[in-house]
């Protein structure tokens, strides 16, 4: 095996395990925890894109997930008190159900994966460097670039009224 | 046998699967914003998978915006959990149950 294919498998293995170990920790079932592996699970992520040679969209997975989002949920971990929350179990009916209907997903999605004609070979001059993607950002995706900018003011305006200390 | 489309496609539909798992068995709000961030980046992995092995950059583009969308969608969601928290003391969803009858 290659050196690709090797760290394909690695970081493949690394996500799905720190995957879940966001939502299911034997160990312990604090959020603080919870959000380190997703920390974990962002950054494997970053280097999966980086093998699909998309390496701007890698540095932005590390930025702007395992940075600017990660903190905003540790902030308001610590901000809200969340010991009580420890204690609480997660009850058998709820694990028997989500465990019925994922399988099921699972097995649909694997399923027609199997059953679909896929492109075998991965294009050879694709690459996702910032040039490229800048390019046809502000070409092709102007008007949605400017849509989404928009968005973010929005939703800044939103948090922002939201965190006022009376909500009326 | 080589790494193909279908490998990644498997790891997407796996990690979204681990992500629903995580908003059906948690029950605490921050955790389940946590699993939908996962179910999320699945879908991202799976439309890089896609512009890889298609040779057009759209898909990128696209998990770029997709990046962009979710990061506004946290800060919102996160403000509401903290107004909610101000008002309940509580971030259980077993605790809210303004709605029920």
């Amino acid at each position: 095996m290659s050196f690709p294919e090797i760290s394909f498998y690695v970081f493949a293995f690394l996500t799905l395990l720190s995957g879940f170990l966001v939502i299911a920790n034997p160990f312990s079932s604090n959020p603080v925890t919870s959000a380190m592996f997703l920390v974990l699970t962002m950054i494997s992520l970053a280097a999966l894109f980086a093998l699909l040679n998309a390496f701007f969209l890698a540095a932005v997975q590390v930025l702007v997930y395992a940075g600017a989002v990660m903190v905003l949920f540790l902030f308001v971990i610590m901000l809200l008190d969340l010991k009580a929350e420890e204690r609480r179990k997660i009850r058998k009916f709820a694990i028997l159900g989500g465990l019925v209907s994922v399988g099921a997903l699972v097995f649909i999605l694997l399923r027609s994966l199997r059953d679909s004609p896929l492109e075998a070979q991965p294009s050879p001059t694709l690459k996702g460097g910032t040039m490229e993607l800048g390019a046809l950002l502000f070409r092709e995706y102007l008007l949605p670039f400017e849509i989404v900018s928009v968005l973010l003011l929005v939703a800044m305006v939103g948090v922002v009224l939201l965190s006022k200390k009376e909500l009326k | 046998m080589s790494v193909g489309l279908e490998h990644y496609l498997v790891v997407s539909a796996l990690l979204f699967a681990v992500g629903l798992l995580g908003v059906i068995l948690r029950r605490n709000l921050l955790v389940i914003y946590m699993s939908l961030e996962l179910m999320l980046n699945a879908g991202n992995l799976a439309l890089v998978a896609f512009s890889r092995f298609t040779g057009s950059l759209d898909g990128q583009v696209l998990v770029f915006f997709v990046i962009t969308v979710a990061a506004a969608e946290v800060s919102v969601g996160l403000a509401l959990i903290v107004a909610l928290y101000r008002r309940r003391q509580t971030a259980h969803v077993e605790d809210l149950t303004l709605m029920k009858l």
